[in-house]
This record gives structure tokens, sequence and C-alpha cells, in this order.
């Protein structure tokens, strides 16, 4: 019952994510009673079987094809590794790249398919967990038969300790380049701007609870009034009525701050994934089931229009 | 040239919902066109309204009757006519399993013949973020996921894109046509519906079709996935609520922020 783990590295750098799939993919294999084995591929193959070569792994395959990922190389790859270590499961990271290729792949392998994957149990069938709706419900999912995959959350495992006595092996994968469709050209920074979020102390950041441009007003004047950082979710910025700089989450910023109040905001995965980070959580909401209090220290069930002069009111007195 | 655009009805839970069984139970559901698929359907549109060449821009769906409704909005929008697929052995897996999702939408594909697909990054509800690559990975075609930005060279067949991937970082790909690009929140404004368009989408076709129909056997859209329970999630912090009306939450929110010294 061999476990294939696929790490992710950008730009140089193996991703945390990667050491977290190693940990899933151990337990994966105890579950089933199996080795395992992860995959590297492009890139600095050498340092990063280094980083991935853990006592938790079996053996690390490094394919040493292009710089950085390209899922056609990434689709390819993985698809003869899972053939020829005899692997019946396979782990991926549930990242933006994860999922350019892994539905790929297991169209090819004929596997089902579990994205976005909180917590699972594979003693016998698989029964894998993850959301819906946005994080308003869990659900448990039975995967039929012994042959499957995942794509696990970031941050949900711990990272396995780096480095270990892993066979780290060339893999024998040959990559057909008629078969690359597309190419990766180059990176591009999104704009920086008047403030950097990641180094505020406090934050104040509005969601779509706001409900119009004209009404921003309210929120920056409580910013001011408190001497915060105004952050947002990421309609507002799609919008355009932020810019992209005021964007906590996923595809934005990562903050730290010592406060952070969330107001109008649901609290969806990839919004949490830049503020769960943050000391205190304040999140103010009128949706008593909102996700966003699953991770709040101080909730506040109330209508923003209501709460936030009373707010300023407390400041301002 | 013809584009196509997957849209989905997506199911939203109102703020006070229950579980029965292993759904929400139906009362406490509404439905929308799903927000990616909004932005997708906007992307073709502009594409046709920019190119004298591209022809037709054709929505397809899979979802029961009720779902034409939210069809109707992505006609009004600029979408110039319908496929929505559905049968009964689809009921229930149609949230679960990505794959046989594409294959039905495979099924489509192949009999438009369209240049290029847009799909959305994720449905809304079910957040698998995953039927647009299947779909492309079963025609044999090329794709890219969670693109930002998007400029397609009719002559060249090649699209010129951005995905967005985390911390702010986009990867900047060319794609070879015909491909399947899944579409992020941000690359565009959706239009809103113009009364013309609604009236207009009145009289735009929307095809039913049966499994049938596509040609795709039952067996190929069972899902191997099977929804065993729901629940509500437990939460991971013990949240403090401060209780009270507006006044009093903003007098305990005030004496926690002073408290932590953020605030005076
Ligand atoms: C690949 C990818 C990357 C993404 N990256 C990011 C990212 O970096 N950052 C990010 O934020 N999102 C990101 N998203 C989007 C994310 O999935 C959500 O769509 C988004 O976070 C929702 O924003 P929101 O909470 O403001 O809006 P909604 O989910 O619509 O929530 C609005 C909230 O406001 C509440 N509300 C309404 N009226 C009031 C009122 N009067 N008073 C108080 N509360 C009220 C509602 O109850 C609701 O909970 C990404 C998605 C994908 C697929
Ligand atoms: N039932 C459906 N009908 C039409 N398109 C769909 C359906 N399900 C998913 N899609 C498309 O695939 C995208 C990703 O959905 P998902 O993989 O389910 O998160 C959506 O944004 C839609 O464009």
């Amino acid at each position: 019952m061999t476990v294939l783990a696929v790490a992710e590295h950008r730009q140089g750098e193996l991703r945390d994510v990667s050491l977290e799939a190693v940990t899933a993919g151990r337990q994966l294999a105890d579950d089933t009673g199996g080795d395992l084995h992860v995959a590297v591929i492009s890139g600095d193959v050498d340092a990063f079987a280094e980083t991935l070569a853990a006592d938790a792994v079996d053996t690390v395959h490094k394919v040493d094809y292009g710089d950085e990922f390209n899922h056609d190389v990434y689709t390819q790859a993985v698809e003869q590794l899972y053939e020829s270590v005899g692997a019946s499961k396979l782990l991926i990271p549930n990242t933006v790249n994860g999922l350019d290729y892994a539905p790929a792949v297991t169209g090819r392998l004929d596997i089902p398919l579990v994205t976005d994957v909180v917590d699972f149990d594979a003693n016998g069938q698989l029964t894998a967990t993850r959301e819906m709706y946005g994080g308003k419900v869990e659900t448990e999912l039975d995967v039929e038969g012994s042959e499957f995959a995942v794509t696990i959350r970031p941050t949900e495992w711990e990272p396995a300790e780096a480095g270990g006595g892993a066979d780290v092996v060339d893999a024998d994968v040959e990559i057909d380049e008629s078969q690359i469709g597309s190419t990766v050209t180059g990176f591009e920074a999104a704009a920086t701007g008047d403030v950097d979020l990641s180094e505020s102390e406090f934050i104040v950041s509005i969601g779509r609870g706001i409900d119009e441009e004209d009404n921003l007003d309210l929120i920056e004047d409580l910013a001011d009034t408190l001497g915060a950082d105004l952050g947002a979710s990421r309609p507002l910025v799609d919008n355009e009525w932020l810019p992209k700089n005021r964007q906590v989450g996923q595809s934005g910023k990562v903050v730290t701050p010592d406060v952070y109040i969330a107001i109008g905001i649901s609290g969806a995965v990839q919004h949490v994934a830049g503020m769960k980070g943050a000391d205190t959580i304040i999140a103010i909401n009128t949706d008593p089931s909102a996700p966003i209090f699953d991770i709040a220290d101080i909730g506040v069930v109330g209508d923003l229009f209501d709460v936030v002069p009373e707010l300023i009111e407390e400041f301002e007195g | 040239m013809k584009v196509l655009v997957t849209v989905k009805e997506v199911a939203q839970p109102e703020d006070d919902f229950e579980i029965a069984g292993n759904q929400i139970q139906e009362k406490f559901l509404e439905y929308d066109l799903n927000e990616w698929d909004d932005y997708a359907v906007e992307e073709a549109v502009q594409l046709k309204e920019e190119n004298d060449e591209v022809d037709e821009v054709v929505g397809v769906t899979i979802g029961p009757e009720r779902s034409e409704e939210t069809i109707r909005m992505a006609l009004a929008k600029g979408v110039d006519r319908a496929v929505r697929v559905w049968d009964d052995p689809m009921e229930g897996g149609e949230n679960l399993d990505a794959h046989s999702k594409a294959e039905v939408l495979a099924a489509v594909v192949e009999e438009e013949d369209p240049d290029l697909v847009f799909t959305g990054v994720q449905a809304d509800d079910s957040s698998l973020g995953a039927t647009g690559v299947a779909l492309a990975d079963l025609l044999g075609w090329q794709w890219a996921a969670v693109v930002n930005q998007f400029d397609y060279d009719l002559d060249s067949e090649v699209a010129n894109l951005h995905r967005e991937l985390e911390g702010g970082v986009e990867e900047v790909t060319e794609v070879e046509a015909p491909a399947v690009f899944t579409i992020q929140t941000g690359i565009n404004e959706p239009r809103y519906a113009s009364l013309r368009g609604i009236r207009q989408a009145q009289s735009k076709e929307i095809a039913v079709k049966n499994l049938d129909d596509v040609g795709v056997d039952a067996s190929a859209v069972e899902s191997r996935v099977t929804l065993q329970e729901m629940y509500e999630p437990e939460s991971e912090s013990d949240t403090e609520y401060i209780e009270g009306g507006a006044a009093e939450q903003a007098a305990g929110v005030a004496e926690v922020l002073r408290d932590k010294g953020v605030a005076e």
C-alpha cells in the first residue's frame, strides 16, 4: 500500500506544505500499512531532496527536469512514478499549483480525487474530512476502492522534521517534451503600496459585509480613530474599492498583528490563511454561524452599521 | 470561433440553517450563479465583443431544472445560448466528484467543438477547485488554473496569461489552444444584467439534455465519493462572545482594545 506524496517548491525554495505532506503521507502510510515515497520534481532537486529525506520517509525520488513548476512535467512525472513505485495512494498539496495538476494526473490514473482535505482516516476504506459552503459545514466523505488521491490543506498537518535517513534516488522518469503545451516565462509580484500590512501591529479589516463602496468611509473613520491600519478581504480589492496591498489572505498579505478586527468577513479559508497568526482576533458579523467565529477570540454577533459607530464614539468621546 | 463557458448554480445556506440527515435542509438554501463563473462569463463575453471572429459564447451547466433561473442570468449578461444536462444518476454526486462532472462537460465540449473553454476556479458551495483541469485533461487539451489576467492572440492561438499563486506572486505563462482556463475573481468587472439583457435572455435557447443525449454512460458519472456525514464544525477557539446591544458590544470591544494596549 505504497503512498506517493509530492513536494512543492517555488523560486528556489521548498514550500512549507512539502514537509506537512510528509507528515500526512506518513499518517496515510501507517493507516494502510505501507511505505512512503516522496517525489520532488524540477528545480534544485538535490538540495530539496536533502530536506525531504526525513526519517518518516522511505525513499525520495528526484526528477531533475526544468527549473520551475510546469503542470505537464508534473503530470507526466507523477503518473510514471505512481506506476513504477507501485503506489496506490497519492498525496498532493492543495495549493494553486497542486490544483493545476492533481485533477489531470488522477484522471489519467483513473483514481478518485478528494481535494482540500483537512483530515482523513484510512484504516480500511478512506474517509476524508473536508468543508463545504465556505466553511459553514464539514463533511465526511467515503471513497470507493483502495486507490485514491487527496490534496491536503496547508497548515493542517505539522511539518515533519527536515533531513534524516531516507534513501534518495534519481527517478526513472521520461518526460515527453512534445506533450508540454505551456511555458512559464516568469513571475511578477503584485504591486506594493503605501503600507505593508505584514508589519502592522493593529489591523481593522473589512469584508463584503460593507455592502457598498460609499460605506467604506465608516471603516476608514474607525481605523483612523483607533490608529489601526486598514485591511480587507478579497472581494473589496477585486472591486477595486481598495488597492491590492490591503488584501489579507492566501493571495494577499500574511499578517501577524497583536489585534485583528474582522468586520463583515465570513472567514473563508483563503482569508484565514492570511490572518490566523494574529494574537487576538475580534470578529464582528451578523451571522452567528460565520466560520470566522471558529477562530475568533472575541465574538460580536451584530450589525457592523450599529456596532462600528458606537465603537468610534467610545474612542472619540 | 466559439467560446464555451461552464456555469454552476450554487447553493448558499442562510445565516441560520439546519442539517437534516447529511444535507442542509432545502428551505435554508438560496441559489445563485457561482461567483467565479460570473467572472468566467464576463471574460468570454468580452472576448466576443472585442473580436469579430468570435461568433458565439455557449454556456453549459449540469444541474436540475431549478438551475435554469441562474442560467438565464448568464444569458442576460451576453451568453448566446445554453445547454443544461441533467439525469437521475447525477443527483447527489454533482458536488463531490470533479471527474464525473468533467465526463459530462467533455461530452458537451466535443459536441459543440469550441476553441476555448472558461470555467470558474471553484464552485462556491462544494469548492472542489478541480473540474476545469479535469475537463481539460479528459479532452486532451491544454489548461491553466487560477487565471487572473488573460490575453488571447487569435492568429497564433496562444494565450498569454497570469496565474495567481500564493503570497501575491503571479506566474506569467503561455498556453496553446485549444485550452481550458479556470478564471479567478478580480480578472475583470462582471457586468450587471441590463433590463434589455434580461428581456433578451427570455427568448434565448436553453437546450435540455440527458446522459443519453450527450452520449455518456451512467457508469461514467457514478461518483466514487459519497457523502456520509455533514455537521457544523467545532470551534477551534474559546470564543468569548460579547452580548447585549450595539453600545454594550462596542464598550466590550473597547475594553479589550485598551486591555491589549493597542488603543486608548
Ligand atoms: C485561489 C483563491 C485565492 C483567494 N485568496 C483570497 C485572499 O487572499 N483573501 C481573501 O480575503 N479571500 C481570498 N479568496 C476568496 C475567498 O474564498 C472568499 O471568497 C472571500 O474571502 C470572501 O470575502 P468576505 O468574507 O468579505 O465575503 P463573504 O464571504 O461574502 O462574507 C461577508 C460576511 O459579511 C457578513 N455581513 C453582511 N452584512 C453584515 C453587516 N451589516 N454587519 C456585519 N456583518 C455583515 C456576512 O454574514 C458574511 O459573513 C480566494 C479564493 C480563491 C479561490
Ligand atoms: N454542475 C456544474 N455545471 C457546470 N459547471 C460546473 C459544474 N460544477 C463545476 N463547474 C465548473 O467548474 C468550476 C469549478 O468547480 P468545482 O471544481 O466544483 O469547484 C466551476 O466554477 C464551474 O465553472
